[in-house]
């Protein structure tokens, strides 16, 4: 019988494997753009594995605006790393420092 | 039942398989194609749960316009991915590391997960059991456009601006394309533009 513990471990997993991808690619955007897409996956699966224990659907409504959310910020980050590259010729992370930030 | 199991298990599987694959994989167009399967799979789970709307949304939303959208961008740019991968497994055991750590937290926490007595009379949109059979769309439905109305508003204003700022962000007009003005073609008159010349025979035509 598959219950709530199941879908939040493979929820656990798939933040982790994003967090993980993060350390991993640390100099290409556009890996760490979908890490934090696989991320926000798995919190929408918590979102969802929640809301249909608890019989509530507030959870399921909750999981579309992170939908909407990530992807007006895929729209975004995207724009800018196009922009980005046209300006600079690259996307490595560590080459963006002209604000000395 | 035994059904459901097996599929939950066959779509977890091939999700983290596919997630694993996203964050090793050597060519980010193959990054790409593993993160719609583990699209796809993830919305096999929300159908094995019974949220079949946000299932459908998933796959038109991420894989129809988020992926593509990075694998057009992948695609577009002429990197050398090549030596972005550089220091790969220089941050691999720091990586890993943390990862294990964060994991081992996370299933610690969901594994001992114990529901409070009193969630079960705090459900702020409970759905209906029993009696009316209502499908899962039409009780989204009913919420979004009742309830949660405002932030529902406020998700069109959020994509709004985030079109608008891609765009901004993207357009740029090149110094040298020939546009059409508009104002220009319709301000000019036919003096500008049109003169009547007397050709004589076996003469040059003046200012020609």
């Amino acid at each position: 019988m598959v219950g709530l513990g199941h879908y939040l471990t493979v929820a656990a997993i798939l933040f982790t494997l994003g967090i993980f991808g993060i350390f991993l690619n640390r100099k290409n955007v556009i890996i760490i753009m979908m890490s934090i897409e696989l991320m926000l996956l798995a919190v929408n699966i918590n979102f969802v594995a929640f809301s249909v224990v608890l019989q509530d659907l507030a959870g399921q409504v909750f999981a579309m605006f992170v939908l909407t959310v990530a992807a007006a910020e895929a729209a975004i980050g995207l724009a800018i790393l196009v922009v980005y590259f046209r300006n600079r010729g690259t996307i490595q992370v560590e080459d963006i420092n002209m604000m000395k930030g | 039942m035994i059904i459901q199991t097996i599929m939950f298990y066959a779509f977890s599987a091939v999700a983290v398989a596919s997630g694993v694959m996203v964050v090793s994989a050597r060519n980010p167009v193959h990054s790409v194609l593993f993160l719609i399967l583990a699209f796809f799979n993830a919305a096999g789970l929300f159908v094995l749960m019974g949220a079949e709307f946000l299932a459908m949304i998933l796959v038109i939303v991420y894989v129809g316009a988020v992926a593509v959208l990075f694998l057009f961008v992948v695609m577009m740019l002429d990197v050398d991915f090549a030596r972005l991968r550089s220091g790969f497994l220089r941050y691999l055991p720091i990586g890993a590391l943390i990862g294990f750590i964060l994991l081992a937290e996370l299933i610690l926490i969901f594994g001992s997960w114990e529901l409070a007595p009193s969630v079960a009379t705090a459900k702020a949109a409970p759905m209906l059991v029993g009696g009316i059979s209502l499908t899962n769309t039409r009780a989204l439905g009913d919420l979004i456009y009742t309830r949660y109305i405002f932030a529902f508003q406020t998700a069109g204003v959020i994509l709004l601006v985030a079109m608008i700022g891609a765009i901004v962000l993207t357009l740029r007009h090149r110094v040298g394309t020939r546009r059409q003005s508009i104002a220009a073609q319709l301000a000019r008159t036919r003096a500008q533009s049109v003169e009547v010349v007397k050709v004589r025979v076996g003469e040059p035509v003046d200012g020609v």
